[in-house]
């Protein structure tokens, strides 16, 4: 079927192109205008990039932001494999697909409600609205992403490998370390890479439970755009396109080189 | 499999017992308790006053235009993405929006749709009056569709990537039309696909809350919209419980009617 696309195709192809990428680069674009509005272009500048790394209270955000979404990608990876790990090795099938439901109410569930619901569990805790919290909601979730992304890959493993890794004498931390996790690697990573950008994406879990004193970028461009335009936040988005791209050439190059990897060991 | 360690299971037991079970629980708590904390119907006799079911039944009704489109755009656009040469690359080029801050893109529309935007300038090009297209229930619904398409693109793009392209062969050599070949192969056979697709719009949009605000003003009321109001500005929690409670009875029956048919192996 490797019909050549017609010309009409490429132009509506071409026009979904267009219309997904125009608005991020426009946002760009304006970045650099000298003049305060998004809707003549005067000249050139940098200095709302440089507004951006004079103002320390938006520098902290950026760092919290950072510091919230590779901690919580990090965990998230952590218990979403070991769960994805017990999921598997539970014999009981009723009870493993009402493990696989329960899993994946988070992933449907809408944000608000998500964030109500933690807001009210927080509230009860007694756990104090910041950094913590924010931390918690973003773990709690991005943990049932890395268990989807690393169930097909343990399910794709030879279970032989384990049974000749415990016949070697191999005790059940080896197995795991050793022959289970290098295994199923590229689940985790590809988990850990989708809850970083869930993380970095999420606005309105973190709305609902952050408190007055800390802040994620996400927040911060709300209330920024509620406030009117502001070509800061233009600058930020530039920033944020290039750390974007950045991660998704580094994600693609992991992958391509874990694969080179398996591969050579194969 | 054989290997088992419970102790490592732990952790994720204890996610799910605080993170997915309990909030359900609380929201269904805290839906019944009124402003002083007391126990009552209330809040359920006021969901069903016509102030609220109107409400919910317009975040229906948007939420149903704005899955419509995004489908409408979206599937032409992952049949064709299927059939350029480096399809990976191409689709990789659709998810990269995707990953863009939601609230930047949003914001993008401020700029686009305001006053002296592009879009009047155009306006204005064409010899019209410029008018405000920001604060409209056409922006609202252009921006939501415009967050979406890449999601629904996504899982259209596997299911039609994994059909067998012999069964359309077979289609058009038994004298089917283009049409009929779509409507009767190539359809069904992607239907899963354009299920999660409205699963992963149709839910968001009944819920999106900062779009509204942003770009419609407060013209337009989302269940979402409603939520975040009871919760962070009336103070309200019981009344904003209650309407997250439909909310999730709302996400259930989505869920099970979008739901995508098991497939054999060891899953």
């Amino acid at each position: 079927m490797r019909s050549e696309l017609t010309t009409k195709a490429k132009v509506y192809l071409a026009i979904v192109f267009v219309i997904l990428y125009a608005p991020i680069f426009y946002l760009i674009f304006y970045s650099f205008n000298s003049g305060g509005s998004m809707a003549s272009f005067d000249g050139f500048t940098l200095e709302h990039y440089q507004a951006v790394f004079d103002d320390n209270r938006l520098l902290v955000i950026l760092i919290n932001t950072v510091i919230v979404a590779l901690l919580s990608a990090l965990i998230a990876a952590i218990i979403g494999t070991l769960g994805a790990i017990g999921i598997v090795s539970l014999r009981n099938y009723k009870i493993r697909n009402i493990v696989l439901s329960l899993n994946n109410i988070l992933i449907v569930s809408p944000d608000v409600v998500i964030g109500a619901s933690f807001l009210i569990l927080f509230t009860m805790l007694g756990v104090k609205l910041g950094f913590t919290s924010v931390l918690i909601s973003h773990i709690a979730f991005s943990i049932p992403i890395v268990v989807l992304m690393v169930l097909p890959k343990i399910l794709e493993m030879n279970t032989n490998l384990i049974d000749a890794a415990l016949d070697l004498g191999a005790n059940r931390r080896d197995v795991l370390t050793r022959v289970i996790v290098p295994y199923i690697k590229p689940g985790i990573l590809a988990g850990f890479f989708m809850a970083l950008t869930y993380s970095l994406d999420d606005f309105a879990v973190t709305f609902f439970v952050t408190g007055n004193g800390f802040s994620t970028l996400s927040v911060e461009i709300y209330s920024m755009a509620r406030a009117g335009i502001s070509l800061t936040v233009n600058a930020i988005s530039g920033l944020v396109f290039i750390v974007t791209v950045g991660i998704v050439v580094m994600y693609y190059f992991i992958t391509m080189r874990s694969k080179k990897t398996e591969g050579s060991i194969q | 499999m054989k290997f088992k360690s419970k102790s490592a299971f732990v952790p994720y037991i204890l996610w799910i017992a605080l993170f997915v079970i309990a909030p359900i629980g609380l929201v269904l708590y805290y839906s019944m308790l009124d402003l002083n904390g007391d126990f009552t119907l209330v809040n359920y006799k006021k969901f069903f006053t016509s102030a609220y079911l109107t409400m919910t039944l317009t975040s229906f009704w948007y939420a149903l235009v704005i899955t419509f489109f995004t489908l409408f755009i979206a599937y032409p656009t992952a049949y064709l993405l299927t059939k350029t040469k480096h399809k990976h690359l191409w689709l990789m080029l659709i998810i990269i929006p995707s990953w863009i801050n939601l609230l930047l893109k949003t914001y993008a529309f401020i700029g686009i749709f305001g006053l002296y935007g592009p879009v009047n300038a155009i306006i204005k090009f064409l010899g019209l009056d410029p008018t405000q297209i920001l604060f409209t229930d056409f922006s609202f619904v252009f921006v939501a569709v415009y967050i979406f398409i890449p999601f629904m693109i996504i899982p259209i793009f596997n299911a039609l990537d994994k059909m067998n392209p012999s069964l359309i062969y077979a289609s058009r050599d038994l004298g089917a039309s283009p049409l009929t070949t779509f409507r009767r192969v190539i359809f069904p056979l992607t239907i899963e696909g354009v299920k999660s697709g409205i699963q992963v719009t149709f839910i968001p949009a009944l819920s999106l809350f900062m779009i509204t605000r942003l770009i419609a003003g407060n013209k337009v009321i989302t269940l979402g919209t409603a939520i975040e109001q009871q919760f962070l500005v009336s103070q309200n929690w019981g009344m904003g419980s209650t309407i997250a409670v439909f909310l999730i009875l709302i996400m259930f029956a989505i869920m099970r009617f979008t739901r995508t048919k098991k497939k054999g192996g060891r899953a």
